[in-house]
């Protein structure tokens, strides 16, 4: 088994499948609540296939924020401008193979939007660098 | 019985007494870090030898637990360092009786929400020391590895075990730290699962030690106003959420799902504390709640005298802007929704909620666009996804008309 980060973007991916990148407070409240039921519908297929280790949705709002020398209060940059890359939260699954992982992945981009049709959202796919050495023999 | 369910039971107990051993030891005059070790050293034994075979629970289990946990609790010490042996009386006290317990409960609550600990690190000492929950189950309802929890409550141990025990505290910290615990209970999401780490329901935590509380301190009209306050607002519990856990709204609640049982409670809790003429914010609050709970549907609402209610509440928190921001509410159910905006508009851009509120008060007064933009403004803002959620399908339907 190995563990991969599946990250939602808000911005900074490659371009929308046209059409698809409408914003949620456009779409009927209907389409919001299967949107949500279908991410549930992930989360409890992924736990009944033993797969599922973590889900976290994080707030736009954030800074960047780093040392600025001894003493002095740490330097802040935010928030955010545009342009800049902007992670909407993740999951971490463990699974069997690299295609499991990109499987799993297409299947959670294919989370229903307007009118019911899959949103085709990009999503980053990450291998965990694990702990163990492997073994050569 | 099965074993299992033997071991379930005794467990139970042992929650229930392990507190109350704690108390006895505190009172004594036991330092509090060795003696919350001593008594989950004697928990532990006490679960080892009543549930072997040719065992069973002693005729008196917590004057049991008692001598055990002292006996630990002198053994610790005495490797600890011989100066601190000095310091202990080691004669065992006559049992405790029902007002010695009341006293110690106060006694560690005062404890484990002392000013020196933060917020954070009261709430999970009072949750283990008075609430005998384990450390892997505060952890889990917090959402956090169960070494960083327990680190986070031996720090906490480390601050208070210091401080003398022979004095109770404040007990206005303590009901900060109960309606800390509640409102986690309240918003949080609760877990699955059963065995040592079994998920506890963190509000009906909060609703257990308040009535710890109000049996130690029968007199203090606030803390007969929290556990109103608790149980007004768990009572509608079963309404507040959509089978698929979207939030619903107090005016679109299905009222026939509350708790008239739990309201019933908390409506004789606020009335017996507010004639006794003392009011503070927990029972101005409940009050209100009681009002909300009182209304058939939401259009019964008595909003004139909840009014009066934000009112009072306001005149003894005057600086709290979550109250003028509530109360700007009632101002807009009575006088008009705009003459609520204005009390809106004249607090802080930053503060949480205001323009969720601002967005209901707008959609009040017909202005549907402004609304929509302010609901999509909050939901970028919302602490939890149910909240964001809530709020962008409120915007979307608001777009969508």
């Amino acid at each position: 088994m190995a563990k991969y980060l599946l990250l939602k973007h808000y911005r900074g991916i490659p371009e929308p499948v046209p059409g698809t990148d409408v914003p949620m407070d456009r779409w009927t409240p209907d389409e919001i609540s299967d949107h949500i039921a279908f991410m549930d519908g992930v989360i409890d297929d992924l736990k009944r296939r033993g797969e599922f280790v973590d889900a976290q949705a994080l707030s736009p709002r954030g800074e960047f924020v780093r040392y600025d020398g001894e003493g002095r209060p740490p330097v802040t940059d935010g928030p955010f401008a545009e342009t800049k890359d902007l992670i909407a939260g993740w999951m971490v699954i463990d699974v069997g193979s690299r295609e499991r992982a990109h499987e799993a992945a297409a299947f959670l981009s294919s989370a229903p939007g307007p009118g019911g049709r899959p949103l085709h959202e990009w999503i980053e796919v990450r291998p965990f660098l694990t702990d163990a050495a492997e073994v050569t023999g | 019985m099965t074993q299992a369910g033997r071991g379930l039971a005794a467990g139970e107990a042992l929650r229930t007494l392990g507190p109350q051993v704690l108390g006895v030891l505190v009172r004594r005059g036991a330092d509090f870090a060795t003696a919350e070790d001593a008594v989950q050293e004697a928990v532990l034994e006490a679960l080892r030898r009543w549930d072997a075979p040719g065992g069973g629970t002693p005729a008196d289990p917590k004057g049991w637990l008692v001598t055990v946990a002292w006996r630990k609790f002198v053994d610790a010490r005495r490797s600890a360092s011989a100066r601190a042996q000095r310091e202990i009386r080691v004669t065992l006290e006559p049992p405790s009786g029902p007002t010695e317990q009341a006293d110690d409960t106060l006694l560690l609550l005062s404890r484990c929400c002392h000013p020196a600990l933060t917020p954070a690190s009261s709430v999970a000492l009072t949750l283990r020391a008075v609430g005998g929950l384990t450390t892997a189950q505060i952890a889990r309802a917090f959402l956090v590895p169960e070494p960083t929890m327990a680190q986070r409550i031996s720090r906490a141990k480390r601050t208070v075990t210091g401080e003398r025990f022979s004095r109770a505290g404040d007990v206005r910290a303590v009901l900060r730290v109960l309606y800390l615990i509640f409102n986690e209970g309240f918003t949080g999401t609760a877990g699955d699962g059963a065995g040592p780490s079994a998920p506890v329901d963190l509000a009906e935590e909060a609703i257990r030690l308040a009535r710890q509380l109000v049996a130690a301190v029968p007199d203090d009209a606030e803390a007969a106003g929290l556990l109103a306050l608790m149980l007004l607002h768990h009572a509608r519990r079963g309404a507040r959420t959509s089978p698929s856990g979207e939030l619903v709204p107090l005016d679109r609640q299905d009222r026939g799902r509350w708790d008239t049982a739990a309201i019933a409670e908390g409506v004789a809790l606020v009335q017996g504390a507010l004639a006794r003429d003392r009011l503070g914010p927990y029972q101005a609050q409940a009050a209100i709640a009681a009002l909300h709970d009182d209304a058939a549907c939401a259009d019964e609402t008595d909003w004139p005298q909840i009014l009066e209610w934000y009112d009072e509440l306001a005149r003894l928190e005057p600086t709290n802007p979550v109250v003028a921001l509530n109360r700007a509410v009632a101002v807009g159910h009575v006088d008009g929704p705009l003459a609520g905006l204005r009390l809106v508009e004249a607090l802080d851009a930053g503060l949480p909620r205001r323009d969720a509120t601002a967005a209901y008060l707008h959609e009040r007064a017909g202005n549907l666009a402004e609304a929509a933009r302010l609901y999509t403004v909050a939901a970028d803002a919302a602490t939890s996804t149910a909240e964001r959620t809530h709020l962008t399908t409120q915007a979307a339907r608001l777009y969508g008309s």
